[in-house]
């Protein structure tokens, strides 16, 4: 049997891949390691929170599944940020890891022109530098058009705890020993890359007298932009906080040189952003307490999981750190903490596709590009699927921009920069976040969703309307004017805001610091969704700063449109600086804009460059 | 092709008749018509010349014509706009420092031919020599990365930067991780210090640097009295030639007239005013208050009483205008009876002159070297923006702060403000050349434990 795409793994990024490639009509083979940990959560039970949760938006916003998906299976939602400004709230689910996979499976069985099938890749065939299918461990050979690879933490996997160190994937599977060699002699640098996980304590044994509730948030909120709400979950199970304490600190310090990363095991680089609770201990010993947070894993069994504090210490040690915490005096561990290492490819090999540059038709997605995060993989893994099936189809790829999405922010750090440590979205690497809100991503992407074809009609029609609806309330609002008579000024009196002096707009009354939308209907009539409201308030509040960013991302995008030839000569152009040849060469950027943002290109080489092509389309 | 909108001064700066500052790119027309006042500039046909005059806010600056050129049918193939001004210095200095204000970036050395090639508009033989040029300008601005800034303006400016780049990890960290209850989350009291803070060092650095431009580019002076006192004759003995119309009948010097002498090698820039008094007469009348309007714009005033008669009402009301802006005050004709006196005023700068003698207004010469310091010009602090991209960036970054402090005030949330306070980051690493999105991750990472 031939297939069209060859999807390699079964989690985040893999699902997204196959099911976008499945529903453009493209026929698929899931080959993962073991079906049960099919969109499987090995570390924290939460989907979602800053930058992140905006990521979910947009892929729901594209046509992918894991917005629904969390949606579903969610134990509680909570809006983070609601007191700062619109460009950082951001939605998070608690989700239950069993219903989740569960779902999640249903979706890909009832899936059209899927197939999965259980199998570790070996090796990859690769005709004329062009990949054409996939050998397995067993020596069976699968052919295909494209290949995309989202092997997560297998590719040479140990698992590290104190002095020892196993092969092995997440939940002791076996992992891919042959994968990362085989590219490494097809021309890639592989790179070693670590990350970790707390332990997981038992319900029934933990005393949450002493411990602090956190609720989600009250209202029932959902990741999907469509109506899904009827088949989404209403769950709102608490999460619980506490404190590490000085006890805790002398533990830790006491049994250092025993953890597996301070005791020399570990050759994977870290993430900054994620450090395990020795690294908290040693870097910031100033520090009296570090707080965590005791998370429910899911209904149908016992786990909590211990957020804060990921650890590669021994079985003993974590038994006395877990039992230092107040609350957990007498609780009993069911899963002990490890570090993982796995191997990861350098992404400034692959395309601002995905694809590989140096083998057409292979893309790579998820944490082998070197990121970490069911969400970063996620959308790598949804964007890859678009752009084989849109390869196949001999499209035009998708590439989102900077100013339009965190996936294109993602994308776009990835192959320009490249990674050192596993790398996490975060809002400070959006330059236009104020653009890139939780609230808006359908207005952003629903467009692209739709042309590529995962977005049906009937959605898109109703995304339409939804667009016209908010024309509609903004025109009414520009063509409303209120005067200063006695009366409106009496009304004004109530709302607490200064009488008015002249006519004015409520469009321009709107922009009144104390003023909200809901505070116009005195004056008009408001009967409009409650997200076609907020995003008219917002354009209006913020227009200033939105103007603002919108004038910066167009500075961008005029040297986003100029295209760099891939085989353009570097060292033909004379008197680009030798430190911005070397990058150039390395990295090869599709575009002006991406040369840009290479560091250690300056704006005088990137004039010579702009220059230079111009001189040779002549 | 180009996002940008270009201006320069075209013709030497001096005082030739006219000037001619030129402004290039897709936003020149809407740019220099908002600036403009006269026929509506988006609206009249190409290659066209339209009278009027440039304002500053309410302000007129300076009578121009102004030649509309729309693209393609243009030297660089881009909208251009040529403003023709009178050819004075300070109005020429003062439009292109308006433009800017508004928008249009100073272009670089050769930029309008670089420009031209890069639209399709001159050849290859010609497009060397750009390259020529541009390669030189690398080269310099590499050395300058490398080397020219290094020292007491990057470690002034890094101090900047470092308190900017502490709250904004914090502002971020609170973001990034909203449910870390032991990170200090930032308060707008803490934003409003450091914004205050900022802002009266920027402010003062900007100050110093301006004074360090004015010795570069010359003391802009004004000299000013009432009718008759004998500026003309000042004036005139300071250049040594008759440039000024000088008479015994009042209010005769009704333009304002430039020239400039060098001075210890320094340019002293002299602009004679008409007298100021009361008057009905409507020439004279706006000759009066264009000289009070150039007080404003001065570097150096220089007040001129006779010091023959006692304190009229025309002199009170000019004192009264410049107490505060620490002129130099020239008590004139000290060759006759002197009869004025100051005693109700403290000014700073008094000197005694008269016309007749050779060396009679050389007390003058002397208090103006005093109070420019050019005695000691050669100082060794080097804490000052050296050149026009530098300080550029400064103001801007000035700007930024002010749009922060609007937020600020208007009750912003505090990631809104943070946008304009990552600007004034931003504009000061561009002084010195520094990058910014790694460099606040690494402090957001190394100053608050966050993570799993």
């Amino acid at each position: 049997m031939n297939y069209d795409v060859i999807v390699v793994g079964g989690g985040h990024a893999g699902i997204e891949a196959c099911l976008s490639c499945a529903r453009l009509n493209h026929k698929i083979l899931l080959v993962t390691g073991n079906i049960e940990n099919i969109a499987d959560m090995p570390c924290n039970p939460s989907i979602g929170g800053p930058a992140k949760g905006i990521v979910v938006r947009e892929i729901d916003a594209l046509g992918g599944e894991m917005a629904k998906n969390t949606d579903k299976s969610s134990l509680q939602m909570k809006m983070l940020n609601t007191k700062k400004g619109p460009a950082v709230r951001a939605l998070r689910a608690q989700a239950d890891k069993v219903l989740y996979k569960e779902e999640m499976l249903k979706t890909l069985q009832n899936q059209d022109n899927l197939d999965i099938k259980e199998g570790l890749v070996k090796e990859l065939i690769i005709e004329d530098k062009k990949v054409t299918g996939v050998i397995l461990e067993t020596e069976e050979q699968i052919k295909s058009k494209a290949v995309i690879l989202t092997t997560g933490t297998y590719l040479k996997g140990a698992i590290l705890v104190g002095s020892t160190k196993k092969e092995g994937g997440p939940h002791g599977e076996k992992a891919s020993n042959y994968l990362s060699p085989f590219l490494e002699k097809l021309g890639f640098n592989i790179i070693r890359l670590k990350t970790g996980t707390p332990p997981r304590i038992e319900k029934s044994s933990v005393d949450f007298s002493k411990m602090t509730i956190e609720n989600g948030s009250d209202e029932d909120l959902t990741f999907s932009y469509d109506n899904t709400t009827a088949l989404a979950s209403t769950h709102k199970i608490p999460c619980h906080l506490i404190y590490t304490n000085e006890k805790t600190h002398n533990i830790i310090k006491g049994h250092l040189n025993e953890s597996s990363m301070y005791g020399g095991y570990v050759e994977g680089v870290g993430p900054r952003y994620c450090p395990s609770i020795e690294d908290k201990v040693v870097r910031f010993s100033d520090k009296e307490r570090h707080q965590l947070f005791l998370e429910p894993e899911s209904l149908s069994y016992d786990d909590m999981y211990l957020q804060g504090f990921s650890t590669s210490m021994p079985y003993y040690v974590q038994e006395e750190m877990v039992h230092s915490l107040s609350g957990l005096e007498n609780a009993k561990i069911t899963k002990y903490a490890y570090a993982i290492e796995y191997d990861a490819i350098d992404s400034k090999q692959i395309k601002p596709t995905l694809e590989t540059k140096l083998i057409e038709n292979l893309y790579t997605a998820g944490q082998i590009n070197g990121t970490s995060g069911y969400e970063e993989a996620a959308g790598q893994g949804l964007l890859a699927g678009i752009n084989a099936s849109l390869k196949l189809e001999g499209k035009e790829p998708l590439i989102l921009k900077r100013n339009e999405s965190y996936i294109g922010v993602l994308i776009d750090d990835l192959v320009t920069k490249g990674v050192k440590d596993p790398y996490r979205l975060l809002t400070s690497r959006a330059e236009y976040r104020l653009l890139l809100r939780d609230d808006n991503a359908d207005l952003r992407l629903r467009e692209y969703g739709h042309n590529v074809g995962l977005i049906s009609d009937e959605i898109y029609n109703k995304f339409l309307l939804k667009k016209e609806k908010i024309e509609e309330l903004t025109n009414l609002l520009k063509e409303t004017k209120i005067t200063p008579k006695k009366e409106i000024n009496e009304k004004l009196k109530k709302m607490n805001t200064s009488p008015l002096k002249d006519g004015v707009t409520l469009y321009e009354f709107l922009k009144r610091p104390e003023i909200t939308l809901n505070n116009l209907e005195e004056f008009i009539n408001l009967d409009y969704d409650d997200d076609i409201k907020k995003e008219v308030e917002i354009n209006i509040k913020y227009e200033g700063y939105i103007k603002k960013s919108m004038e910066e991302a167009e500075k961008m995008l005029a040297l986003e449109d100029k295209n760099l030839p891939l085989d353009i000569n570097y060292d033909a152009i004379p008197n680009i600086a030798s430190e911005a040849k070397e990058k150039l060469k390395e990295i090869r950027p599709l575009t002006l804009g991406q040369a840009s943002r290479i560091s250690g290109v300056n704006p005088a080489d990137i004039s010579i460059l702009s220059v230079y092509l111009k001189k040779k389309g002549e | 092709m180009f996002n940008d909108t270009i201006t320069a001064i075209s013709t030497k700066l001096g005082n030739s008749a006219i000037s001619i500052i030129r402004v290039s790119g897709k936003d020149s027309i809407s740019l220099v018509n908002s600036i403009f006042r006269g026929k509506d500039l988006t609206k009249v046909d190409s290659h066209t010349i339209n009278y009027g005059y440039i304002k500053d806010g309410k302000e007129d600056i300076d009578e121009v014509l102004v030649s509309i050129m729309k693209s393609p049918r243009t030297y660089t193939k881009e909208d251009i706009v040529e403003i023709n001004c009178h050819g004075g210095v300070s109005p020429t200095l003062k439009i292109f420092e308006l433009l800017q204000e508004k928008g249009a970036r100073k272009a670089e050395p050769g930029e309008f031919t670089k420009r031209a090639f890069l639209n399709g508009r001159i050849d290859l033989t010609e497009a060397e020599a750009v390259m020529d040029m541009i390669n030189s300008k690398t080269d310099r601005s590499r050395k300058e990365a490398l080397s020219g800034i290094e020292g007491n303006l990057r470690k002034y400016i890094t101090t900047f930067r470092n308190k900017l780049k502490y709250i904004l990890a914090n502002i971020e960290v609170n973001i990034d991780y909203p449910e870390y209850y032991d990170i200090e989350e930032i308060t707008k009291e803490d934003i409003k210090k450091v914004i205050e803070e900022l802002e009266i060092d920027l402010k003062e650095l900007i100050k110093k640097s301006e004074e360090r431009q004015i010795i570069k580019n010359g003391i802009k002076t004004v000299i000013i009295g009432r009718p008759n006192v004998g500026k003309s004759s000042i004036l005139n003995t300071l250049l040594k030639e008759d440039k000024a119309i000088v008479t015994d009948i009042e209010g005769t010097t009704r333009d304002i007239v430039e020239g400039s002498i060098i001075f210890d090698g320094i340019e002293l820039s002299l602009i004679d005013t008409a007298g100021i008094r009361e008057t009905d007469n409507i020439v004279e009348k706006i000759g009066v208050e264009k000289s009070l309007s150039l007080i404003d714009d001065a570097n150096l005033i220089i007040v001129v009483l006779n010091g023959n008669e006692k304190l009229t009402e025309n002199d009170i009301y000019i004192l009264d205008k410049v107490k505060d802006k620490n002129p130099i005050i020239v008590l004139n004709k000290n060759d006759l009876e002197q009869k004025i006196d100051l005693k109700d005023y403290k000014f700073k700068h008094i000197v005694s002159t008269n016309t007749k003698e050779i060396n009679g207004i050389d007390s003058l010469k002397e208090e103006i070297k005093k109070m420019f310091k050019l005695n000691e010009i050669e100082e060794d602090d080097y804490t000052y923006l050296t050149n026009d991209r530098q300080l550029f960036y400064a103001k801007k970054a000035l700007n930024n702060l002010n749009d922060a402090k609007t937020s600020f005030n208007n009750d912003e949330p505090i990631d809104i403000i943070e946008i304009d306070l990552k600007s004034v980051f931003e504009n000061l690493g561009n002084i010195t050349g520094e990058n910014y999105s790694e460099e606040l991750l690494d402090e957001l990472f190394a100053n608050f434990c966050v993570g799993k």
